[in-house]
């Protein structure tokens, strides 16, 4: 059942972000970006398998592994938690940058170019 | 064996090195020490040539000097230099010549043109074909091999001011470096096939080599490296547009050494390919081929050095071809070949240079007559081209008689066999034709009247290296088994192994078969210059009769231009010339490897059916609202920014709770942190966003288009989505792998000293991973700056906000109110509130910090943390307040948080430990209690202090903005009154 659902909630993230990332404003693909961060986070998070109410902390002492959440899931996404902030950070830098230079936000700094 | 005063590998090492390092004392000689790098280069050369004499005795018997000097022992790459009879002669060759050409390029180049940086490419072409000849490891072997494609470009484009040179040049390049890469991917075959890229354990394997399947491809391979460098039908293209080179180059590359290292290469793989029958098909049959093509265009060109670069084709095809044949008399004639040929064209070569430099033009319409101008000269040039044409008393004579006896005894009954006597003659026909013309029509005749210069002979200087490689012609013509046969018979030993077969090097075998050949050919080459010589001499496009359509380097040219419209299509089909396909093409992309991966098998397991929990029902509830969120994001962020931030929150928090739910606490946490910075720089950024447009014109087409596009990205996201949840459901179904995180979670404790293994693996176990990302944060930070310093905002975004200009309206309107009154006192509770809770998160940030090597918490979070606690002060109070009270230097904090965590990392070196190992203690501090005081606790504090300073520098950086326009303002009333006051 917390599978189902999460993956469910996973795939909503996704399309939603996917939509976004095709739409032609650039603040609709900061938007989606993120969101397909989120995504892919629970993603990889989920590949550890979903484990409710066990250990996060080792005690002192030799240790079963089953007992734990797995933590190399977990690490990576501690960091890429991080990196998505660096990089929503750098891409709305960009967008104001583009929308100041070209007086548009549209992701080819201009509208309907064809 | 005669013992040589100092120890041979020494001799080697001086015949491979020597050369480059003249060639790097010439490079640094002033741009008009014409003499000086010309002595250089001579002493150089002269020097080698010594050694390599001393050397000479040990190979009479067959003898194998090899020097290994490790390179790449790992990967089994030494630096070899192995010399033996066939590389001896070759190196000969190569020093022998090259210090006739040296002497020679003194005169012939002129003291205008940069001569030290010619001769310095000359001295390194030198060094890098000994190099070539010298290899014992065929990855080095294809090194120096390159290196000569080099040089050979840089020395055809020496006169780059010229287009033809530098088109030569390119041409030059493309083909035999193209050739090299096919070399060296032949070449790592064959090493991998052997086990061994050493030259002695390749040939010795040949049994093992033809056993294997991949055989046919290296050994294609490998001729397409050898045949291209040898100029062999159809990549001899580049050899005739190789001319525009200066003459001595020409003369040494491009007729004596370089296009011979594709035979030596032949000559090299001869005892592991010879006698197969894709050997004989390709390289007999090319090797034909391009000696009646070479030879048939060489009769129709009108440029002295394009006839002569057109009979050299055609006699390295004759090489090609007695190399092909696989008989062990036709090696030996094919080397003995090669001496010949490299002697008389490269004075052939000479001689061309010397009628260019003194009549000013190689054109042979012009030139005539000029025997009267320069006999010794116009002897040597006809002596050098009868050798050429084969003309008995000259060494040309010698191994053109065995080539048509190999032509004759042919045993195997192939077509190619069956013709190879009609064609060897017709060859040896067109030979003398076209030395003849050469001779006849520049020497012979009126005196010219088209010249603007009257010719005169060279200095005697110049014409020494010609009278020198004349001489030799005579001699070896005349005296054969006297002096080339030693050499001759030590090369052949090499290829063929002491089991040598009968031949006789003598000027008279009586009457036989191959000298009647000789004959016709002579006489057939006469009487056709007698037919056509006028219609020859008159031919006006200078090229070959009935070979119009075969005009390589219109091909060639027509190749290039194809692959740069291909290019172009590519990138006009594939380039993200805009971007929303660009991301169509690379979603799409994603989807099709991912159906395609999942059509190779994709299991699906049902989980047994568990009734619905109540905590699980609380959990779909709770996506229930995040994908809520998530699709009302997606729907609202065209028009409605803010609310897209704020469902954007929506779906974020609902990660984080999922974090809080499946046990990842960490996660959660800093999931959360980040949130907050993540939605304060979103809405520091919604300022600087257009307003809605009132309309965006569109036609009624374009409509129909955009409705079809959004169905299509919609279908798209749909089935994204879809496909994720689907490879995720599938992977969470499943039981459990055990990957590392068995050693992590045991060694967690036992050797880093930390319960949270998460933050373990961050800070120890995968330390520089983490010190990676943190580089990264700070070169985003300051990209950020650095796009920001620049950052002009759109004019429609310059005004105040309306929210404010509504504000200070009504306060300006109102007695006993002044602007921004409305704004503070809005502000005025969440500003105490904010500006109080600065300590408190403060605390809170070092607490995270200190915890979380044992429980939720750590750098990054810490790090985000702190850098709430500045931002709200920025919210509470403004930017100016802030910074009038506490001064903030996040690009300093960037770089002390590297720091730290590097020195971190380096402490472990003290210790001769490797980077980033770390050491830990407990301790017990006052007040703290029982703290880990481990080394990765000193790095984790780095990464605090970068996240810190990352994170502030950016949203400073954009909240900055926001001033732009009352700076501006206060500059304009202070320029305002300025002025004033000078008004007064």
């Amino acid at each position: 059942m917390t599978q189902i659902v999460l993956a469910l909630a996973i795939g909503v993230l996704t399309a939603s972000g996917v939509w976004l990332m095709l739409r032609p404003r650039t603040f609709q693909v900061i938007i989606g970006l993120s969101l397909v961060s989120y995504a892919v986070n629970l993603f990889i998070f989920s590949m550890g398998r979903l484990r409710s109410g066990a250990a996060a902390f080792t005690s002192k002492g030799a240790e079963d592994p089953a007992l734990y959440a797995d933590p190399t899931p977990q690490a990576l996404v501690l960091t890429a938690i991080v990196i998505s902030f660096a990089l929503t950070a750098l891409f709305l830098v960009v967008l104001l940058a583009s929308r100041g230079e070209t007086g548009s936000d549209h992701v080819d700094g201009q509208e309907t170019p064809e | 064996m005669i013992d040589t005063p100092v120890p041979a590998s020494f001799l080697l090492l001086v015949i491979l090195v020597l050369p480059f390092l003249g060639a790097l004392i010439a490079s640094g000689l002033p741009r008009h020490a014409r003499t000086a790098a010309a002595v250089l280069s001579w002493v150089v050369a002269l020097i080698s040539v010594g050694c390599l004499a001393v050397l000479w005795p040990r190979f009479q018997d067959g003898e194998v000097l090899k020097l290994t000097l490790a390179w790449l022992p790992s990967l089994g790459v030494n630096l070899t230099i192995r010399l033996d009879g066939l590389s001896w002669v070759f190196s000969a060759l190569i020093l022998g010549i090259g210090a006739l050409v040296v002497l020679y390029a003194r005169y012939y180049m002129s003291p205008k043109d940069p001569v030290p940086r010619f001769f310095s490419f000359l001295l390194a072409f030198m060094g890098a074909m000994q190099g070539v000849v010298l290899s014992g490891n065929l990855i080095q072997l294809v090194v120096f091999w390159e290196l000569t494609s080099l040089f050979s470009f840089l020395l055809i484009g020496y006169w780059h001011q010229n287009a033809s040179a530098r088109e030569g040049a390119r041409m030059a390049l493309t083909i035999t470096a193209t050739g090299g890469v096919a070399l060296l991917v032949g070449m790592i075959l064959i090493g991998r096939i052997v086990g061994s890229y050493e030259l002695d354990a390749v040939i010795a394997a040949r049994d093992v080599i033809l056993a294997s399947p991949m055989y046919p491809v290296a050994l294609g391979l490998i001729l397409i490296g050898a045949l291209t460098k040898s100029a062999q039908f159809p990549f001899h293209i580049w050899l005739p547009r190789a001319m525009a080179a200066p003459t001595p180059v020409s003369a040494y590359l491009h007729s004596a050494t370089m296009v011979k290292a594709g035979v030596f290469l032949l000559m090299r793989f001869w005892p592991v390919f010879g006698e197969t029958e894709m050997w004989y098909f390709v390289v007999g049959g090319l090797g034909l081929t391009t000696l009646l093509v070479g030879a048939w265009c060489a009769i129709f060109q009108h440029d002295l050095k394009g006839l002569l670069a057109y009979s050299t084709i055609s006699h390295l095809g004759l090489i090609c071809l007695l190399l092909g044949l696989g008989s062990d008399l036709g090696a030996i004639a094919a080397i003995f070949h090669t001496i010949n040929h490299a002697t008389f064209k490269a004075s052939l070569f000479m001689a061309a240079g010397i009628i260019d430099h003194e009549a000013g033009s190689r054109d042979m319409r012009k030139l005539s007559g000029l025997i009267r101008f320069m006999p010794i000269t116009a002897t040597l040039a006809m002596v050098a081209a009868a050798a050429m044409a084969g003309v008995p008393l000259l060494n040309g004579f010698l191994s053109k008689e065995m080539f048509l006896a190999e032509a004759l005894a042919s045993t195997q009954t192939s077509a190619l066999n069956q013709a190879l006597p009609v064609l060897a003659t017709l060859a040896s026909a067109f030979s003398v034709l076209y030395s003849l013309r050469f001779i006849h029509t520049t020497f012979f005749g009126p005196p010219p009247t088209e010249l603007d210069r009257v010719p005169h002979e060279p200095p005697g200087w110049m014409r020494r290296p010609v009278e020198v490689l004349v001489a030799l012609c005579l001699l070896v013509g005349i005296f054969p088994a006297v002096t080339v046969g030693p050499f001759l018979r030590s090369a052949a030993v090499t290829m063929l192994g002491f089991d040598l077969p009968y031949y006789s090097l003598a000027l008279w075998h009586g009457f036989n078969l191959p000298l009647l050949l000789s004959v016709i050919a002579m006489a057939g080459g006469i009487g056709l210059y007698v037919v056509f010589g006028k219609a020859l001499n008159a031919n006006p496009r200078g090229g070959p009769w009935g070979m119009k359509r075969l005009n390589g380097g219109y091909l060639f040219e027509r190749s290039q231009v194809m692959l740069m419209d291909l290019a172009q299509w590519i990138i006009h089909r594939l380039g993200a010339h805009r971007l929303q396909p660009q991301l169509r093409l690379i979603v799409l992309t994603a989807l099709l490897s991912g159906v395609v991966a999942a059509a190779g098998g994709f299991v699906l397991t049902w989980p047994e059916f568990r009734v619905p929990q109540a905590h699980n029902l609380a959990f779909a509830a709770l996506w229930l609202a995040g994908g809520a969120c998530a699709l009302a994001a997606a729907w609202q962020a065209k028009y409605h920014r803010l609310a897209a931030v704020i469902l954007m929150g929506g779906a974020g928090l609902a990660s984080c709770l999922t974090f809080v739910w499946l046990s990842a606490p960490d996660l959660a946490l800093t999931q959360l942190v980040v949130e907050v910075v993540t939605t304060v720089l979103l809405l520091l950024g919604l300022r600087w966003l257009p307003k809605r447009l009132a309309e965006i014109h569109v036609p009624e087409s374009e409509k129909r288009r955009a409705r079809w596009r959004r169905r299509l990205d919609r279908g798209i996201a749909i089935f994204a989505g879809a496909g994720v949840a689907l490879i995720s459901w599938a992977v969470m179904v499943r039981p459990p792998v055990e990957g590392v995180s068995r050693f992590f979670i045991e060694k967690a404790y036992e050797e880093a000293g930390g319960r949270n293994v998460v933050n373990v693996i961050l800070v120890d176990f995968r330390a520089f991973d983490t010190f990676g990302e943190i580089t990264v944060l700070g070169v985003v930070g300051l990209t950020v700056l650095a796009l920001l310093r620049r950052f002009r905002p759109a004019s429609d975004s310059l005004s105040q906000p309306m929210q404010k200009r509504v504000q200070d309206a009504s306060d300006r309107a109102r007695e006993g109110r002044s602007e921004g009154d409305t704004l503070s006192d809005t502000m005025l509770i969440p500003g105490v509130v904010m500006r109080w809770l600065f300590p408190f998160i403060i605390l809170l940030a070092v607490h995270l910090f200190l915890r979380g090597h044992d429980l939720p918490g750590g750098g990054f979070a810490a790090g985000v943390a702190l850098s709430i606690a500045f931002i709200l002060q920025y919210m509470a109070s403004g930017a100016r307040w802030v910074e009038e009270r506490l001064e903030i230097r996040p690009i300093i904090w960037i770089g002390v948080g590297l720091l730290i965590a590097a020195i971190s990392g380096a402490v472990g070196w003290v210790f001769d430990q490797p980077f980033l190992t770390s050491y830990f203690q407990y301790a017990d501090l006052p007040l703290l209690g029982r703290v880990p005081l481990a080394s990765a606790v000193l790095f984790d504090l780095g990464v605090v202090v970068l996240v810190v300073g990352a994170t502030v520098l950016i949203l400073v950086a954009l909240a900055h903005q926001s001033l732009r326009r009352a700076r501006i303002e206060e500059a304009e009333a202070e320029a305002d009154a300025e002025q004033k006051g000078g008004a007064q």
